[in-house]
């Protein structure tokens, strides 16, 4: 008999909050912080991977938090899905941590001494990190919620480090859209609570069959508005790019990447398990497709690249978006595929852009100029990613983007057809959007007189140091392996589409194996 | 399943006054606002665990029928989650008030500039309105 892998579930959440609490209690001593913050993160990314094998050869893992049973208590299950995000968001988190780390004392902020390290930073990114696996690992909708609300509270303080004038502004607009998204959730909770007598994931695929098909649509709109607000999905879109570009470079970038997905994530987990018979297809087609178009054309008319780069992302959320309307096995298996491609792609750009910060003192092209010459590295840092971004073959997002143009196609409604050429229109646009920074940033003239020594920020200067470039360049070729390693990738995102379809698989670890193990 | 009405009439006028209060620039308004929906969806809890009864503890009650524990417990956690986020809400508006005087949520300047620059460039005509002056 093989060993059982379904202890080790927990840990992904138990092992960031001891972390935190630990990097708490050393407030003052950076090099604890560091090193416990690592470790973590490299343990989760660990346990990633063999929950990710374990849920991939022998099925869900589940487990019965307290031994209670589905009816009573919560459940924790990791699936093909969960595992994958989760794998995903541990790689990129521990990119971001070494990033950070790597960025030295002087890091964060430009309207600070220079030497405040704020002690805060890693305690919040590990209750982040809990927070996030949370969500994906959670089988009851309440817990989402409680997910939901960690993380929350972990990037309210992450966005508003330093509490400078911006950032308090943009703060105050991200905590009230999230607080709101938190109510309407909440509100659905309560609504599903009170017609089916379950808020366990698995109880509900099955509950909700029985009740009158009028209250579960309006069920499932209300989840999916608290849902589509967290995804920004347009027209729920406009907070993220007024609140993420002030934050500071490792900050966005986990933020760019994960806490979208994770709305998304929760759409394709309720809009597969609980909701197959009540589903807003042609609805939630239309958002992708003016998400898609709204939020590129934004992004074209930024000057900054910060607040470009935070536009492409609510557009690309559209692809994900038609991959979860499309409702095909191939879709959805697209969907998740370009998901993982997103996040990783997502932050590396943004990281990339801390790199540009330091070399040229701002992310605004008007102000740069010429970086391509003054430092190459950066110039192929930021090229190899946006390529990928606006999905030029043979990178992963051309991958991820065929696939859903494919399913589109299989689909053959008219409004699918509509988003194939949308997609396409986004993608050629995403390119024209990176290939207007790259002109202006990289190759005009240096009209600014970037030296490429970096600026002076509280007497130190800010160069290029193998602290940040390391792990950017390795989110990069994470990037990149991701188109190598596509095949296999894929075909796991495929059995874990075709899971989700089933729901039998899900119901029957959950449900079948009748209580505490 | 009867709904008691008048927890429904309660729930609805405190969400809908914190609707009203949430659109507010004003911070502490909107955390106002925040409040009441919450403790509106709070009680929506409450309204869909059915009617009262005796003490969910086995040997506690008088026999007849007990109150659904489920909802009491998650009201219990937002409650406690709604404090959290409050108590950040308010340093928020502590900092705002100290950086401005003010807790007035302001416009952000890039997105302002580039809308005016569409209408200078557009002759007025501001497309693609991602943002909203």
């Amino acid at each position: 008999m093989s060993p059982d892998y379904a202890p080790l579930v927990p840990l992904m959440v138990v092992l960031p909050l001891i972390g935190a609490g630990l990097t708490l209690a050393a407030a003052g001593r950076t090099v604890v912080q560091r090193a416990v913050s690592l470790t973590v993160l490299v343990g989760m990314t660990g346990l990633a991977a063999v929950l990710l094998w374990a849920a991939d050869t022998q099925g869900p893992q589940v487990v019965f938090v307290g031994g209670w049973t589905a009816t009573e208590g919560i459940v924790l299950v990791v699936d093909r899905l969960a595992a994958l995000m989760i794998i995903v968001s541990s790689v990129v988190m521990l990119a971001v941590l070494s990033y950070s780390v790597g960025q030295g004392a002087s890091s964060f902020d430009e309207e600070s001494d220079g030497h405040s390290p704020l002690p805060v930073f890693h305690p919040a990114l590990l209750v982040l990190a809990a927070g996030v696996t949370t969500t994906f690992i959670s089988g009851d909708l309440f817990h989402l919620y409680v997910g939901f609300e960690m993380l929350l509270s972990a990037s309210f303080v992450l966005l508003t480090l330093g509490g400078t004038v911006e950032r308090v502004r943009a703060g105050t607009t991200y905590v009230l859209v999230s607080l709101l998204s938190s109510v309407i959730f909440l509100a659905a909770i309560g609504l599903v609570y009170a017609a089916t007598g379950t808020i366990n994931l698995a109880l509900l695929s099955e509950r909700l069959g029985e009740i009158p098909l009028g209250t579960v649509a309006l069920l499932n709109l209300m989840l999916l508005i608290g849902f589509a607000v967290k995804a920004a999905v347009f027209p729920m879109s406009g907070w993220l790019p007024e609140s993420y570009p002030t934050a500071p470079a490792p900050v966005t970038a986990v933020f760019a990447g994960l806490l979208t997905k994770v709305g998304v994530y929760a759409m394709i987990r309720t809009q597969t398990l609980l909701f197959p018979q009540a589903r807003f297809d042609d609805l939630l087609l239309v958002a992708a497709l003016l998400t898609m178009i709204v939020g590129i054309l934004g992004a074209i008319a930024q000057d900054d690249i910060k607040r470009m780069l935070s536009f492409t992302l609510v557009s690309h959320i559209g692809f994900l978006i038609f991959g979860i309307a499309v409702g095909s096995t191939h879709g959805l298996a697209s969907a998740i595929f370009y998901v993982i491609h997103h996040i990783t792609v997502q932050t590396t750009l943004f990281l990339v852009l801390g790199l540009v910060e330091r070399v040229g003192g701002s992310s605004d092209t008007t102000k740069l100029g010429d970086l391509a010459r003054i430092s190459p590295v950066v110039g192929v840092l930021f090229f190899v990613p946006a390529m990928n971004l606006a999905g030029i073959p043979p990178f992963s997002g051309f991958l991820g983007k065929v696939g859903l143009v494919q399913a589109g196609v299989a689909e053959g409604s008219w409004l699918a057809l509509l988003l194939v050429a949308g997609s396409v229109l986004t993608s050629l646009l995403t390119l024209y959007a990176v290939a207007k920074v790259w002109g202006r940033a990289f190759w005009s003239e240096n009209v600014a007189g970037i030296t490429g020594g970096g600026p002076l920020r509280g007497g130190h200067h800010q160069a290029l140091e193998a602290g940040v470039l390391v792990p950017t360049a390795a989110l990069v070729v994470v990037g990149l392996a991701l188109t190598v390693l596509a095949g296999p990738l894929f075909d796991v995102a495929t059995r874990a589409a075709v899971d989700l379809t089933l729901r039998e698989p899900y119901l029957l670890a959950v449900l079948g194996s009748g209580g505490a193990p | 399943m009867t709904a008691n009405l008048t927890l429904v009439v309660v729930a609805s006028v405190l969400v809908g006054t914190g609707a009203y209060l949430f659109l507010s620039r004003s911070l502490i308004r909107a955390l106002m606002g925040f409040l009441l929906m919450g403790n509106g969806v709070n009680l929506l809890f409450v309204i869909g665990s059915g009617p009262a009864g005796s003490p969910p503890i086995v040997g506690a009650g008088d026999g007849g029928p007990m109150a659904d524990p489920v909802p009491q417990a998650l009201v219990l956690t937002a409650i406690v989650i709604t404090l959290a986020m409050t108590a950040f809400v308010l340093a928020l508006a502590h900092r705002s008030w100290q950086l401005a005087r003010d807790d007035l949520v302001t416009d952000d300047t890039e997105s302002a500039r580039i809308h005016a620059r569409a209408e200078i460039e557009d002759g007025g005509d501001v497309a693609e309105g991602e943002e909203s002056p």
